[in-house]
């Protein structure tokens, strides 16, 4: 692509991620209420979809209030970072083919690193917000992605040593005869629900869970700021589909139909299947979720690594 | 081009710097050091190490300094904090640090005349540093894993001890 193609097609993404995110609000409640047996949103528009629009209009029309007691500057910045670091990991997404917007040899890291400074969102809202529930939940949620972050970047390696590349592309191209989903069942296992636990949704929404700690970090926040958290959250789980698309289930490869279509019918199916998870399992405890975390979870994740690695060598010695 | 962007990412490095070394308020000296650490990270970009740059923001910005804000938040020191560190950063606290720090500036300043140019121009592939780490380097990489086995085992150590207290005290 030429590079003012690129430049288009990155704002693209922008906005269809974007736009992806709002629609996806109504989609989880309307899904989350046809499991739950009940209707959910479906007065407004066709399906309920102009709900939308509706929630969009109230949270433009709230009053953004910034606490007196807050640390005005970081209360301000913190909801801004989760949204720029989410939108910033679209980029080394393939959708096709030729439809990318970075193809570089560390594309796997970049996604890792965006995510990484993701969690500053959070944090730096529950210190800014100079409240003991904001910061409770700030200090939960750093305990939270620091752990589940370390078997999450471990958890890929798998399919980074069958491949032998960090980039994107190479990693799709590498799963024409067989999808990663089938010899790295544990990586997509746990790179999964670590996903899940970076991007604080339901079943691990423990930095925000409502009976113990209000809304946790984001206590303080309302109007628009606020939406930009539910917009950071919601750009998160896309991505994190993507992702499990594109490393485990073979991204745009499918017969038939074209490439693109073939992702983006991937990665449906992952966020219906994520808000499954979400009606079907309750929270966890705290002290169950780190000990699932480090207790479990890593050692299974280093179990992976050391066989991918065993069979890795053997098939190729 | 480069050169410029180079010089742009290098003046946000040095500017992050010494605002997270002057701030008084610990949580902005930290964001200030996470700019600062990802603007080095854009340096080793630029310089042709992709890989430096993405361990630079996945290990230090992204986890390190995470522990960092963590420790802030643990302490949450607030305003009585801001005032102790101002009294600390008192301008004549800086002379001797200053005037330090001016001499080594200086003698890079002299070295610098004489070094080569800015990189090789070669960019390392991520593969390349694994080669070298456990090619010809593997010895730095296990006395670097003893390192952190021993740092493990003292933060064992040291949580343990809290958590037998806490226990007896609630038999």
């Amino acid at each position: 692509m030429s590079e003012l193609g690129t430049i288009s097609f990155g704002l693209f993404i922008i906005l269809a991620a974007v736009g992806g995110a709002a629609v996806l609000t109504w989609f989880e409640r309307r899904l989350l209420g046809i499991w739950q047996d009940r209707y959910g949103p479906n007065r407004l528009g066709p399906f309920g979809i102009l709900q939308v629009a509706a929630d969009m209009l109230k949270l433009l029309t709230k009053d953004d209030w910034v606490p007196p007691f807050a640390d005005r500057m970081v209360f301000i910045f913190a909801p801004t970072a989760i949204v720029v670091a989410m939108l910033l990991g679209f980029a080394v997404v393939p959708f096709g083919p030729d439809l990318y917007v970075l193809d570089i040899n560390i594309g796997l890291l970049f996604f890792l690193g965006m995510t990484s400074l993701a969690v500053y969102s959070v944090l730096l809202a529950g210190l800014a917000s100079n409240n003991k529930y904001a910061l409770l939940g700030g200090l939960r949620s750093a305990a939270q992605m620091v752990s589940y972050e370390v078997f999450m970047g471990l958890s890929l390696m798998g399919v980074v040593m069958l491949t032998g590349s960090f980039s994107m592309r190479a990693i799709v191209e590498a799963q024409r005869d067989m999808w990663y989903c089938i010899p790295q069942i544990l990586g997509l296992f746990t790179f999964m629900i670590a996903g899940i636990a970076e991007s604080h949704r339901l079943p691990f929404d423990l930095p925000e869970a409502e009976h113990e700690l209000t809304a946790g970090f984001h206590t303080e926040y309302s109007g628009m700021k606020f939406a930009m958290f539910m917009l950071g959250e919601y750009l998160g789980l896309i991505l994190i589909c993507c992702m499990i698309t594109t490393l485990f289930f073979g991204g745009w490869l499918g017969p038939w139909l074209p490439p693109v279509v073939w992702f983006c019918l991937k990665v449906f199916a992952l966020i219906c299947f994520f808000v499954l998870l979400r009606a079907a399992i309750p929270r966890p405890r705290y002290d169950q979720l780190m000990s699932l975390g480090w207790k479990f979870m890593l050692p299974l994740t280093l179990l992976n690594l050391l066989l991918t690695g065993a069979i890795a060598l053997a098939l190729r010695g | 081009m480069m050169e410029s962007l180079f010089y742009i990412a290098a003046l946000v490095a040095l500017v992050a710097t010494v605002a997270a070394l002057t701030r008084s308020n610990a949580a902005h000296a930290l964001i200030y050091l996470i700019v600062s650490l990802l603007a080095v990270a854009v340096l080793f970009f630029l310089m042709g190490a992709p890989f430096a740059a993405a361990l630079e923001i996945l290990i230090y910005a992204g986890a390190i300094m995470v522990l960092f804000v963590f420790v802030i938040m643990m302490l949450n020191l607030g305003e009585t904090g801001d005032i102790r560190e101002r009294q600390w950063l008192r301008p004549r606290n800086w002379i001797v640090p200053g005037v330090m720090a001016a001499l080594l500036l200086l003698e890079l300043l002299l070295a610098l005349r004489h070094a080569p140019t800015l990189t090789s121009g070669v960019a390392v592939a991520p593969k390349d540093v694994g080669l070298a780490l456990f090619g010809p380097y593997v010895l730095a990489v296990e006395i670097a894993s003893m390192l952190l086995l021993a740092g493990l085992v003292g933060a064992y150590h040291l949580g343990r001890r809290f958590i037998v207290r806490r226990e007896g005290r609630s038999n």
